[in-house]
């Protein structure tokens, strides 16, 4: 076992012993409830960064200026990340190592730390300088997507 | 033949269990349901957010009406047309599933709601389109999609659970006539 997956596995059972964790896994209630929170933060997202990301490919709202659409959008995504993050964490703990043993889990954690880093700096300068990129408007979604998809297959144990 | 039988009917067809039974066909079809949610109610949020007045508030209502539009109808498609291959996959337990029935409901009042709009408050549009803050019945139409589809985001969810399902007794009396169990005689 390498040293970084070593340090994950621990860091899952870690997680799982957490008061946090063993309140949800022990809970009937608790896991589909903070699941719905998480998809309702999805379905927030989804329209925020796809409003944007349509008109980067010249689609949609295309009077307004990817700026301005942008702008406005901003806290809608980012409020919605956080949701998703928390509520995530949350369900994270509950069954860590589960999680680490599920391929579809790390597909999701790679494509969202790049949709992040992605939607924060690149697409961020692209939106604020006005620019029409429909490359960068491509990515977005492609990462977003996979990071839908991915999540979507931890419940399926792939 | 009542709609339990059609319903039963439809869970013996072999396409039906064999759908079910897949190892990669129903996780698909379900990731595809989850992607459309994305798609379609992501972008109804988004009219839903000019119609309060929460956001684009720049933009003309009409124009994000009709632009959106057709990526809407997009994603209702495939979002019915998924959401029809789950429910052919597993029709019984879906149809006596409580939150199954309640999403169902709550899809035909988010369809009304669309209805009175359109014939309300949207056909003088001319007159509120650059509104910054949309009049009061365009905001509740708003407001009130935004519950709807809340609520029924969290039905779909629930209908994973088995918490109240017919084959799960016993259940209270309540929970059995709205879920449509049918109790054989004699049993509690």
């Amino acid at each position: 076992m390498s040293a970084i997956a070593d340090v994950m596995w621990h860091f899952a059972k870690w997680s799982e012993a957490t008061p946090l964790g063993r309140v949800i896994r022990n809970s009937e209630y608790a896991f589909p409830m903070i699941e719905f929170v998480h998809l309702a933060a999805l379905a927030v997202i989804g329209g925020a960064v796809l409003v944007v990301d349509m008109r980067l490919l010249g689609m949609g709202l295309k009077k307004s200026s990817v700026a301005q659409l942008a702008k406005d959008a901003q806290p809608y995504v980012t409020g919605s990340l956080i949701v998703m993050i928390l509520t995530g964490i949350a369900l994270y703990s509950s069954e860590a190592t589960k999680c680490y043993a599920s391929f579809a889990f790390w597909i999701k954690m790679v494509s969202l730390l790049l949709a992040m880093i992605f939607t924060y700096t690149v697409k961020k300068h692209a939106a604020a300088k006005d620019l029409e990129s429909k490359m960068v408007g491509a990515l977005s979604i492609l990462l977003w997507f996979g990071v839908a998809w991915g999540g979507r297959w931890i419940g399926f144990g792939g | 033949m009542n709609l339990l039988g059609v319903v039963r009917a439809l869970a013996d067809q072999p396409w039906s269990v064999e759908l079910h039974e897949s190892l990669y066909g129903y996780p698909i079809v379900e990731s595809v349901h989850v992607w459309a949610l994305c798609l379609f109610v992501g972008l109804t949020i988004v009219l839903d957010l000019r119609l309060t007045g929460l956001t684009f508030r720049t933009v003309p209502v009409s124009e994000v009406v009709r632009r959106i539009l057709p990526w809407q109808i997009a994603g209702f498609i495939v979002m019915v047309a998924s959401g029809l291959l789950l429910f052919y996959a597993i029709p019984v337990r879906s149809y006596q599933n409580i939150f199954f029935r309640v999403k169902i409901l709550l899809l035909i009042v988010a369809g009304l709601n669309v209805w009175f709009f359109n014939s309300g408050v949207y056909r003088r549009i001319e007159s509120w389109d650059r509104d910054p803050i949309p009049p009061p019945r365009a905001r509740r139409a708003g407001f009130a999609s935004l519950a709807l589809w809340l609520l029924i985001i969290f039905c779909g969810r629930m209908i994973a659970y088995n918490w109240f399902d017919c084959d799960k007794q016993p259940q209270s009396q309540v929970i059995n006539t709205l879920a449509g169990c049918e109790l054989e005689a004699g049993a509690p």
